[in-house]
């Protein structure tokens, strides 16, 4: 039987059959375009010329070297962790957790640079790197075990561990891992021979972005090209299929948490060893929650991931130049950001749902989307 | 009561629908279809699934607005605008799934939406009252202040029965009533719809099967793709008649077995035992076989294990006790990956939750048993073109129409879906297929292919496991029948050699 709600005059009905529009296909960039909009009318109401501002945002997030590095740097870790983000979606897992699994992913990845008593820096690459993606995905595999033996929502689970990693990584700071004869809560400095390389003179830009495209290339072979993919693809539609299609639903759903706070690891294993050589609080800075919306604006697609972090990263660095300029706060990219997701949501309201208004008691109508 | 009118004025209509037409996205789902309800009357509304039967119920129920045609109730022209208005007007409908809440009891269940309550207070012991009442008049026996989740599905039936005569309706409609009931609770339903009558009530009942439509109605009105075909006095008409009518051509009621060598048994279950969903025993100590070069059907009222009959034998459920044999190898409690690749094919039951993946294009629905080997994957690489020119390949071979193989399979119909369930499993070249109600939901079309796939298999040799609750289904395709009730076989039977008779009495539980 059809699904009806009536509001007023207008009538919500579920379609029989999901269209793909042509505005379903541009949809994350009509609702970027629409956020903007947005943003701008909320600083044309105090009193700020929206498109000077704009204009700043964008020279300051791509104008100038330094610029596009810094838009490319904060994109790094917003792309592996969107990506990872997006592995659990695809299982129909809905990971909030890849801030903690980043956190984990640090502090692992920083242990092992400062105390593995390993000299030579290709080798202990390889070591820091298992650090991190190891340890995200045992972050990111507890919810996932959790969901596939007992049934627990890994949504609750994820955004707890989230807490959890917090309070290690700042226990960890005040004891084991802290600076000897330091005042402040953060680890010794990682020996310069371990960092991530730079890769474009004059420029802080490091190897994480490399990363980060490899990892693309990774998403991309999995959910086109790999069995492995397809097995994800299919628990996440309809676990009960997969089972009868001869599929273990239990082991892919840990699989694709594991990997999907792998990812998230080494997104914050390439945040120390590229920028801040050393594990301080609060050195994600949000950046695993800002993946979950880029997830959702990428939609799910390796390219759209790779957007959608382009220009949050763009909008991080943009908005600081916008605020030396013309004095607005950086809270305004915040709104703009959550307004996108706002606008992506709305899409798919209207591809599962038909709006109709009525005049005078149901007799005319006139079809609006 | 004002309702207690004598029946005897047999022109007394209480609905008319005149020239009732109603468009879906440019189908014609009624077309100009006219229909009378005489007062006292059980009016059955027969046709096959997609006729229009439900539309043309939804709109005199309110739920869809008609596009042209007008209603008259008592002689006068109404329109309804929602349900709320039938009700009103003393109008009740009984939908197929119940409308029912689990967890509250049944006064509670009634006295959801109500009108004669105070705001700030619920006066439960008056409806209560009320309940008790109608009961007794009606028959309905019921316990109150049981909550709805614990009661037998003809029990949530009779609380469904009891809220439409709570507001008093004078109209009964009834969407396909017996789909859930065992026989017992058929045959109760119909003294109490009987009874509802006799006090100058009317129902209307729309169904699909021919036998309870001879059994209950005093009229029937067919449909057939959206248009009606004809009304009539069920005394004065035939099953036969009514089928032809249905259908719109002569019905085959038994397909041809082209004499083959049975061979080898490919699935043998010794003392099988095992728990439904909730925990509760459901097989018990079943036993039977299924050789190459035969069609075995089990046939019985659904909920009698047959679901986890398929379940066990795929590994899909757990065997508490016994053992399954496949080419007599033991897969007893093997994992579902094992069994497929020893060559079971298995067209479930469920098709939409378990057959296929809603979101998944046909190609990818076509190729989710065995994306992961050669041709669709080499060297650990899947070939998307590879899958989509076999999917296009098996599309032409077995006609699966709408949209191409690169649409998502949600937007096929019915028909089409079960024909890529089909076609995946009967390409795998299964030494057993497992058909759990392969027809349920189709048109007649889809079903003669359906079956006569099924009976090409056994003449290539292959075991076929018929699973239906459809009777006329399984004694068609069957070689061998054998009855299941409450999880244990109760008879076996060769499908020319049965009467009707003791088939029924079998499915009732009744041993001879």
């Amino acid at each position: 039987m059809e699904q009806k709600i009536r509001i007023g005059h207008i009538e919500v009905v579920r379609r029989e059959q999901r269209v793909a529009s042509l505005f379903g296909m541009f949809s994350s960039l009509i609702a970027i375009f629409l956020a903007l909009v947005a943003g701008g009318v909320v600083m044309a109401v105090v009193d700020i010329n929206p498109f000077t501002a704009y204009g700043h945002l964008f020279a300051g997030a791509f104008a100038s070297k330094t610029g596009c590095a810094n838009t490319l740097i904060k994109t790094t870790p917003l792309l592996i962790a969107g990506l990872g983000l997006s592995i659990s979606f695809r299982c129909n897992l809905i990971n909030i957790g890849a801030e903690g699994q980043m956190i984990v992913g640090g502090i692992a990845a920083t242990a092992v640079a400062l105390y593995l008593p390993v000299s030579s820096p290709l080798l202990m690459f390889v070591f820091i790197f298992l650090a991190g993606f190891l340890a995200g995905g045992f972050w990111g595999a507890v919810p996932g075990i959790l969901k596939a033996k007992f049934g627990i929502s890994e949504i609750i689970n994820t955004i707890m561990l989230n807490y959890i990693a917090i309070h290690v990584l700042s226990f960890m700071l005040d004891g084991p891992l802290r600076e000897p004869d330091n005042y402040y809560p953060q680890s010794a400095k990682i020996a310069q021979e371990f960092w991530l390389a730079k890769i474009l003179d004059g420029t802080r830009l490091h190897a994480g972005f490399l990363i980060a495209l490899v990892l693309v290339l990774f998403y991309y072979l999995l959910f086109y090209r790999l069995p492995q993919g397809f097995r994800i693809r299919t628990v996440g539609y309809n676990p009960k299929a997969a089972r009868y299609a001869g599929m273990s639903v239990s082991s892919n759903v840990v699989l694709a948490m594991f990997l999907s706070g792998a990812f998230a690891g080494i997104a914050g294993m390439s945040e120390i060893l590229g920028m801040h050589h050393r594990l301080y609080n609060e050195f994600t800075s949000g950046y695993g929650f800002d993946a979950i919306s880029i997830a959702l604006l990428g939609k799910l697609h390796p390219l759209g991931v790779v957007l959608a972090a382009l220009f949050f990263g763009a909008l991080r660095v943009g908005a600081n130049a916008m605020q030396h300029v013309v004095q607005i706060p950086i809270a305004i990219v915040y709104v703009i950001q959550g307004l996108a997701v706002l606008f992506i949501l709305t899409d798919t309201f209207f591809r599962t749902y038909i709006l109709t208004s009525y005049k005078r008691k149901g007799l005319k109508r006139r079809k609006r989307a | 009561m004002e309702h207690e009118r004598t029946l005897g004025d047999g022109e007394d209509l209480v609905i008319e629908m005149r020239k009732i037409s109603k468009q879906f996205s440019g189908v014609l789902a009624n077309d100009e279809v006219d229909f009378t309800l005489k007062r006292g009357e059980i009016h059955a509304l027969l046709g096959e699934n997609g006729a229009g039967k439900s539309t043309l119920m939804n709109i005199l129920y309110g739920l869809y607005s008609s596009d042209g045609g007008e209603i008259l109730l008592n002689g006068e022209k109404k329109e309804f605008s929602s349900p709320n208005q039938a009700i009103q007007n003393r109008i009740g409908m009984i939908h197929q799934h119940f409308m029912l809440i689990p967890t509250l009891t049944v006064v509670e269940n009634v006295a959801l939406g109500l009108k004669d309550q105070r705001f700030y207070r619920l006066n439960l012991k008056k409806v209560e009252k009320r309940i008790m009442e109608l009961s007794e008049l009606y028959g309905l026996a019921i316990n109150p202040w049981a909550r709805v989740g614990e009661l037998s599905v003809g029990e949530q039936q009779r609380v469904e029965i009891l809220k439409v005569l709570y507001r008093d309706a004078q109209v009964l409609i009834m969407d396909e009533p017996t789909a859930v009931l065992t026989p017992n609770e058929v045959t109760e339903l119909f003294i109490v719809l009987r009874d509802i009558t006799k006090r100058g009530n009317s129902i209307i009942f729309i169904s699909h099967k021919l036998w309870e439509v001879m059994e209950i109605s005093d009229r029937v009105t067919v449909l057939r793709d959206g248009r009606r075909i004809e009304t009539v006095e069920t005394s004065l008409t035939t099953r036969e008649k009514l089928a032809e009518m249905m259908v719109g051509r002569e019905v085959i009621l038994q397909y041809d077995h082209p004499p083959v060598r049975v061979g080898a048994p490919i699935l043998q279950l010794e003392d099988v035992h095992c728990a439904d969903d909730k925990g509760l025993e459901v097989l018990r100590s079943l036993s039977f076989s299924v050789c190459a070069g035969e069609v075995v059907g089990i046939a019985g009222v659904d909920g009698n294990g047959q679901k986890e009959l398929a379940e066990v034998v795929h590994g899909l459920r757990h065997v508490d006790f016994g053992k399954i044999f496949f080419n007599r190898e033991e897969i007893t409690n093997k994992k579902p990956r094992q069994i497929i690749a020893r060559g079971l094919a298995h067209i479930p039951e469920d098709r939409h939750s378990t057959a296929i993946v809603m979101d998944f294009s046909v190609t990818e629905n076509l190729t989710l048993m065995n994306f992961d080997s050669p041709p669709f994957t080499t060297y650990g690489m899947r070939h998307s073109r590879v899958c989509t020119e076999y999917a296009q390949r098996m599309s032409d071979l077995y006609d699966i129409r709408g949209g191409g193989v690169t649409e998502e399979i949600r937007n096929l119909s019915g028909g089409n879906q079960q024909k890529v369930v089909i076609a995946r499993e009967l390409d795998r070249n299964p030494d057993l297929l497992i058909a759990a109600q392969p027809s349920r939901g189709l048109d007649i079309g889809a079903t003669e292919f359906i079956q006569k796939q099924l009976i090409a298999e056994r003449t290539k040799g292959k075991a076929v496991l018929l699973i239906s609750t459809d009777l006329d289904e399984v004694l068609a395709v069957s070689d061998r029948v054998l009855i299941i009730y409450k999880g244990e076989i109760m008879k076996e039977i060769i499908p020319s050699q049965a009467s009707f008779e003791e088939i029924g009495l079998a499915m009732a539980g009744v041993r001879d």
